[in-house]
């Protein structure tokens, strides 16, 4: 469903994503791990079209985004590393856009919205505006806009962020539920690796914009003889803090909560 | 159409839903036009040249329609910063659907704004000359509104902080505001004023306007349509390009 080969991005003098080629099999839940700034965010950009790579190629359920970025789009849905609804909309508007901008016809639509709404436990609260959501109540809302179009590829780019262990538990089970039942490829990063074992059917495992390991989490627990992912992780990156400087948006992002109240 | 539609449909929605918004953003205005009106009508009076509260109305209702439409262009700058901007850059439809409904929308909302402002210009003592000619007005209103919200798109996807927006208020905006002839006669101007006053877009918005509800025009109806026109052809160029190579 994913194919990417010798998938190369540069920013200047750094290379976020070196070389990197890897497989997706339909169906199939796969776990993209590394820790902060090893360009896990940078592939997802560029299969998902944001981003144009530097060399390489890669395919979507057989499509190249850069040759043919409107059918990519719609082949798959994406929820993003940080929020990105219309606050000031209720939750039934913010998916409503979303099924005009995907040209899901509207009555389809509607039943559409209505049973993922039914799903992810918000259809009670869909005429209240997302501004008034709890945090785990918006990723709930943005995963099932993700799933609204049908779409044959679900991007989730560290979902649980900033989730409770209640409401991280009960969004993977909705998603493996949707994954069952509409044969959804799903390709995730998390850092939480005991979800990426418990969830994921294989994993690569990223650092420094180069695959490491790929495989089932238990052969590559097996190959770094190591109990828990976890374990299997540290083993693989080490264990040395990577920071992040703040890009623009999150500076601004905080700025406009310290703007709000 | 339907993306449009939509698009434009959410900026409406918006406005209509900050109701503080709303009022705050006609306190300016209305600042203006009861102060400079009132205060500087009796100096204008004994120059000769009539009512000011009457010749000002005008430029005020142009300068409520050029803040709200900036404005709203500069909007894009917060949906970058909430995460909006992503689902529609991500969504299978070209940007410049997009950019449209967004900059239809902005200038929907600024033409309501101004046309709120008019009702507080009419309570305050202000009578178009001729009602036959207001809807002439509307349409020049409507140029204002779409000219800016152009250049609010073009400026909004440029720009990347909340710092750059205070640049455009401060080194673009008011500028344009204050040397629109929005609050003076453009006639008998030092040269080089004159000069950088006909290089403003607004000023031929505001001519326009005058010329239909007041009947005095510096530029003249028709060279006023024709330089909206295509300064407003210019910045939605402009903003469909500057759109179309945001990146997140």
């Amino acid at each position: 469903m994913i194919r990417v080969e010798n998938l190369s991005k540069s920013f200047g003098e750094f290379t976020a994503v070196n070389d990197v080629s890897f497989e997706v099999r339909k169906g199939e839940i796969f776990a993209f791990l590394g820790p902060n700034g090893a360009g896990k965010t940078t592939t997802i950009k560029m299969l998902t079209t944001l981003l144009k790579p530097s060399s390489g190629r890669m395919w979507l359920d057989g499509l190249d985004p850069q040759l043919d970025p409107l059918k990519v789009r719609k082949s798959f849905g994406i929820v993003f590393q940080d929020p990105s609804l219309d606050g000031d909309m209720t939750g039934f508007e913010n998916l409503e856009l979303h099924a005009v901008l995907y040209h899901v016809p509207r009555r389809q639509a509607r039943e559409r919205i209505e049973t993922l709404l039914k799903l992810f436990e918000l259809w009670d609260r869909r005429d209240v505006p997302v501004k008034k959501y709890s945090g785990g109540m918006k990723r709930r809302l943005e995963i099932a806009r993700g799933f609204l179009h049908t779409p044959k590829i679900l991007f989730l780019d560290e979902p649980t962020l900033g989730l409770d262990p209640q409401s991280r538990n009960q969004l993977w089970a909705q998603v493996k539920q949707l994954n069952e039942a509409e044969e959804v490829t799903v390709f995730l990063t998390t850092h939480y690796m005991d979800e990426a074992d418990r969830v994921a059917h294989r994993v690569a495992v990223i650092d420094h914009g180069k695959i490491v390991s790929i495989g089932t989490p238990a052969a590559i627990k097996k190959s770094t003889k190591t109990e828990t992912l976890e374990e299997a992780f540290l083993a693989l990156t080490g264990s040395a803090i990577r920071d992040e400087s703040a890009d623009p948006a999150a500076a601004m992002r905080q700025f406009a909560q310290m703007w709000k109240r | 159409m339907g993306v449009i539609y939509i698009l434009w449909l959410r900026e409406l929605k918006r406005y209509v839903r900050s109701r503080a918004q709303i009022a705050a953003s006609l306190g300016q205005p209305v600042l203006y036009l009861l102060a400079l009106g009132f205060g500087m009508g009796p100096v204008y009076a004994q120059a000769g040249h009539g009512s000011y509260l009457q010749f000002l109305a005008p430029g005020v209702i142009g300068m409520t329609v050029l803040f709200s439409s900036v404005f709203s262009g500069l909007g894009l700058l917060w949906d970058r910063q909430f995460g909006f901007l992503k689902e529609t850059l991500v969504a299978p439809v070209p940007r410049l659907l997009i950019m449209t409904g967004r900059t239809l929308g902005g200038a929907t909302v600024a033409v309501i704004q101004g046309l709120l402002i008019s009702i507080v210009c009419i309570i305050a003592g202000f009578r178009p000359v001729s009602l036959a000619l207001v809807p002439v007005g509307l349409v020049f209103m409507m140029m204002i509104a779409i000219v800016f919200a152009a250049l609010g798109t073009a400026i909004g996807s440029a720009l990347k902080d909340m710092q750059g927006f205070q640049m455009t208020m401060n080194f673009l905006v008011l500028p344009i505001f204050f040397l629109s002839g929005a609050l003076f006669p453009l006639n008998n101007l030092p040269r080089v004023l004159g000069w950088i006053t006909s290089a403003d877009p607004l000023a031929y918005g505001i001519d326009g306007m005058r010329s239909a509800l007041l009947g005095v025009a510096h530029f003249g109806e028709a060279i006023d349509g024709a330089v909206l026109a295509c300064v407003a052809f210019l910045f939605l160029s402009l903003g469909a390009y500057s759109f179309s190579k945001v990146e997140v």
